[in-house]
């Protein structure tokens, strides 16, 4: 680590003395690397000159065991990539295999999906800045925050039944219709609740002197290294790129939607938190004209080839009974051809390649992870930064372990 | 405009902003609860520990069709079956493995007569993996224990399913 210390007293450090840049293993059990990151890094004194991260920690082998499972086995395998925003996933993946099946989703479920995903894209964020603010000293945002994501999770949990691993839209459209209520509560949720603590975070945070101390200028990303190294979402936007696949190539209902992109100037860590600040004011908008314009009818394709028929008609009709037993064993058979879907989940591009070579199993199934893009920077957007910044750096960058391993 | 920006900053002006912020929220009520003694709302789709269910007379439910075994996408339920003494076809076997299952609720869904269920209790936590190796007769006992809140639901569920 150090040579020549002042071990023996004969031994004096004078000006000639050389310290080396030492290695420090940074993770992965570091609460600040937001789960199994394992930084190396190179360090002189307190400032990193070369940060190496070692990932596949959380190594599952997602992509290989979808291509083992049905269609419908495959959709939890996508909540549990990016955790923190389970819905916005399985919806790249919903829409890859209606591309290749041909199918158009009833409105209602473009609706409820739409609606879903900016839920979702709220309580990632509101996740990722309390948590950034935690890592760089603030905890009471943390507090605040996770009141209104437990909200966000109960309203998971009454249209699916379960407050992370939603397992809720499928090729096709989503399981369950919302249940009775549960659109007033989630109006009042993005109308009142919401936009109060993203207020309350704001007044503690942005005008910060210590928050800003520890963000403004920390992780510059110019606007070529950002396209070079394939950044997206509030990394890219960050480093003043227009870039939102919601405007750029809108999906679902995503076109009839009146919204703004938040695009920052400086691309530091600070933009990218006042990026995501915005986004969640943007998003509650989207929310409620979803719910306003949420038209009333099914939720699911009507073809019992790929979506299972209704409990009640199963249990009276042998065909669509049959068709039950076919579903639910065998799946159904999706054409063959390859296809790439994209949704902009609330780290970034999250993407879904899919092959089927006609049978009932993807042939492959590649997922674009954009965490995996984002931590690629970790080098050059924490070189010459102390190593507190560092943490700064990996908290901006909004990493979940369980995409970028996969 | 730059006299109070320095004011601003010679004041302290959003830490005493924050300060006060913080102040306010001290006199709110407060928002967490006393878990063992009070718990979270629960809505009525929520996948918890499995159950089978009977029917009113005291029946199985299960037909043995192996459904869920097939659809299971974590493979943790396993069923072995046998015609009873009396000519109807039921499990001999039926275990899940509550360490591999991911509660995805695929089960609940396959399921034709509403016999294996995701139901509304979450406290089964155990000290060892082998309490979490439920067999039929454990999920038969789970059936029993939950089962007017299970059919409770069941029915607000309807509409939906």
């Amino acid at each position: 680590m150090v040579k020549n210390t002042a071990v023996n007293k004969e031994t004096e450090i004078s000006e000639e003395t050389q310290i080396k840049p030492y290695t420090m293993n940074f993770g992965p059990q570091h609460p600040a690397a937001h789960g199994v990151l394992r930084l190396v890094l190179e360090m002189d004194g307190e400032v990193v000159e070369r940060a190496d991260p070692h990932i596949g920690l959380l190594h599952r082998g997602t992509e290989k065991l979808i291509e083992y499972k049905t269609y419908t086995q495959a959709i939890p395998y996508f909540d549990r990539l990016d955790y923190v925003s389970p819905m916005n996933q399985e919806h790249a993946f919903a829409l890859g295999v209606e591309k290749l099946l041909d199918i158009e989703v009833p409105e209602r479920a473009q609706y409820i999906r739409v609606l879903f995903s900016e839920m979702t894209r709220i309580l990632n964020h509101l996740l990722n800045i309390t948590t950034f603010a935690l890592d760089v000293g603030a905890i009471t945002p943390a507090l605040w925050g996770f009141e209104e994501r437990e909200k966000g999770m109960e309203f998971y949990d009454r249209v699916c039944g379960a407050r992370l691993h939603s397992n809720y839209f499928r090729p096709g459209g989503v399981r369950y219709d919302m249940p009775a209520g549960l659109a007033e509560d989630m109006y009042d949720w993005a109308d009142n609740s919401v936009l109060k603590v993203v207020d309350d975070l704001d007044s503690l945070l942005t005008e910060n002197r210590i928050f800003k101390q520890r963000t403004v200028d920390i992780g510059v990303v110019s606007k070529a290294q950002a396209l070079d190294w394939g950044f997206t979402g509030p990394m890219l936007r960050g480093s003043d790129v227009a870039w939102d696949l919601r405007k750029a190539q809108p999906y679902e209902v995503y076109d009839k939607m009146d919204f703004d992109i938040p695009v920052g100037k400086t691309g530091d860590c600070y933009a990218r938190y006042l990026i995501r600040m915005e986004e969640m004011r943007q998003s509650a908008k989207i929310m409620k004209q979803c719910i306003d314009a949420m038209p009333e009818g099914p939720v699911m394709v009507d073809d019992y080839k790929v979506a299972p028929p209704p409990r009640a008609e199963m249990k009276r009709s042998m065909e669509a009974l049959i068709h039950h037993f076919k579903l639910y064993t065998e799946g159904y058979h999706v054409p063959a051809g390859e296809t790439y879907a994209a949704v902009e989940a609330p780290k970034g591009e999250f993407g879904v390649y899919l092959v089927s070579d006609g049978t009932n199993k993807p042939h492959r199934c590649r997922i674009r992870a954009p965490g995996f893009a984002h931590l690629q920077g970790m080098d050059f957007m924490s070189k010459g930064h102390m190593l507190a910044d560092a943490v700064s750096v990996i908290g901006s960058m909004d990493i979940v372990f369980g995409e970028i391993d996969r | 405009m730059l006299f109070d920006q320095i004011a601003r900053s010679f004041l302290l002006a959003e830490i005493v902003k924050g300060m006060g912020l913080t102040l306010k929220y001290m006199f709110k009520p407060k928002v967490t609860i006393n878990y063992p003694y009070e718990k979270g709302p629960i809505s009525p789709r929520f996948r918890g520990e499995h159950a089978l269910r009977r029917y009113p007379n005291g029946e199985e439910r299960c037909i043995a069709c192996k459904l869920c075994e097939a659809i299971c996408p974590a493979l943790a339920i396993t069923i072995e079956a046998e015609p009873r003494d009396d000519g109807s076809r039921r499990t001999s076997r039926y275990d899940i493995d509550m360490t591999k299952c991911i509660y995805c609720g695929l089960c609940q869904e396959a399921c034709p007569v509403d016999a294996i269920v995701e139901g509304p209790n979450f406290e089964f936590a155990a000290e060892t993996r082998e309490e979490l190796y439920y067999n039929k007769e454990k999920l038969l006992e789970n059936g029993d224990r939950w089962e007017a809140q299970i059919a409770a639901n069941l029915a607000v569920e309807a509409p939906y399913r």
